[in-house]
């Protein structure tokens, strides 16, 4: 590799990555390398921090300051290096587990502070790390190697979850469309205010296994028919979306103040008070 | 010059992803279980097996297949 986009954001030494052939975390490490880059951001003003989990572990292939820290808790770090610091822009990169189980309460309170993170989380519908358990995104019916007879837990729907929550900016794309992802990736990191973006992926080892949907190729193949766009959507009865994933922005508004902007200002008024 | 596609040996996993997508079924996975370019002339840059590898293993390249 000479003089490429890998290159200069992947650390050469660490690579190929731990992700088993397939894994759909390398496409949204991908296209967020790609959104970066096109951005042309300064790289000394960018941090980004993980939990636990095998989508968590993209970190570890990143030339930029980086984090990873315990299951559950990217968020609080993360708020934590934003509150000191809030010139920098702090990027979580999550699963479904890390965020929305363990850490599921990171995930909304940063929502609803409305702090300017951006929390990018990959989605496979299951625990990957740990041998493809159910996760909070597991499908209904769907098997896992905790839910051998199908999952009888209803999914949690993460972008329906921030929106409710308060987040300014969530969107949702999956690994079967990357440019889109990257494009999506790009708003969400411009956007002033907690952003989410949910990236449908598939884990072809355990949650694909388990439920015979064949190889990573056909694993691919299925978004196809799947994905639905939120416009098309939006022309469709609740009968012609069961089962489809809808993908593109939920929200994007800018009307309420950004968590780290309220405390500057709390903290000038707390001062103006003291001087009276 | 039209930048076709370059495979990365190294970097390949062999998972096949970018065989089920080139609109013109040019890859396939060798007898080392890595993907390889069949017919590169064929090749129309549309960047769909580079954008969606999982491995970083794609990129496009000149007629000489320089990275
Ligand atoms: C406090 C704590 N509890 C449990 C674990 C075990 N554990 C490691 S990764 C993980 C789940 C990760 O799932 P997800 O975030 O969906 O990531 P994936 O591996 O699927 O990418 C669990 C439960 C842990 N490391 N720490
Ligand atoms: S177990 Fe699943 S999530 Fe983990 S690296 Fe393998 S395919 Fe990816
Ligand atoms: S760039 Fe397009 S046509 Fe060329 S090998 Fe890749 S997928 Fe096939």
């Amino acid at each position: 590799m000479k003089n490429n986009i890998y290159d200069k954001y992947l650390v050469e030494e660490k690579m190929p990555t731990m992700w088993c052939p397939g894994c759909g975390n390398g496409i949204v490490l991908q296209s967020i390398i790609r959104a970066i880059d096109e951005m042309d951001l300064d790289p000394e003003k960018i941090v980004f921090v993980s939990g636990i989990g095998c989508s968590s572990r993209a970190v570890n292939y990143l030339k930029f300051d980086c984090m990873h820290t315990n299951h559950g808790r990217a968020i609080a770090f993360a708020t934590g290096i934003k509150m000191a610091n809030p010139e920098l822009k702090v990027i979580v990169l999550t699963g479904d587990g890390d965020c929305a189980s363990i850490g599921g309460n990171h995930l909304i309170h940063a929502c609803r502070r409305n702090i300017d993170l951006t929390v990018i989380c990959m989605n496979n519908s299951n625990y990957g790390m740990t041998g493809g358990q159910y996760s909070p995104t597991t499908p209904l019916n769907s098997f896992t190697k905790t839910s051998v007879y199908g999952s009888y837990e209803p999914p949690f729907d993460l972008c329906d979850l921030t929106k409710s929550a308060g987040a300014t900016y969530v969107a949702r794309c999956a690994t079967y469309l990357p440019v889109q992802m990257k494009d999506i990736i790009k708003k969400a990191l411009n956007h002033h205010g907690l952003s989410f973006v949910d990236c449908a992926s598939d884990c072809p080892s355990l949650y694909g296994r388990l439920n015979r949907l064949g190889d990573a190729g056909e694993m691919m193949l299925r978004w196809k028919d799947r994905l639905v766009s939120v416009t098309q959507s939006q022309k469709m009865s609740e009968e012609e979306l069961k089962d489809k994933v809808i993908w593109g922005e939920f929200v994007n508004k800018s009307d309420r103040m950004e968590y780290t902007d309220i405390y500057k200002e709390n903290i000038r008024r707390a001062k103006e008070a003291a001087h009276e | 010059m039209k930048l076709k596609v370059v495979i990365d040996r190294k970097m390949c996993k062999g998972c096949g992803i970018c065989v089920v997508l080139c609109p013109k079924k040019i890859l396939k996975i060798d007898e080392e279980g890595k993907a390889s370019v069949t017919e590169r002339q064929e090749c129309i840059g549309c960047r769909q097996c580079e954008f969606h590898c999982p491995d970083f293993a794609i990129l496009m390249g000149d007629d000489d297949g320089q990275l």
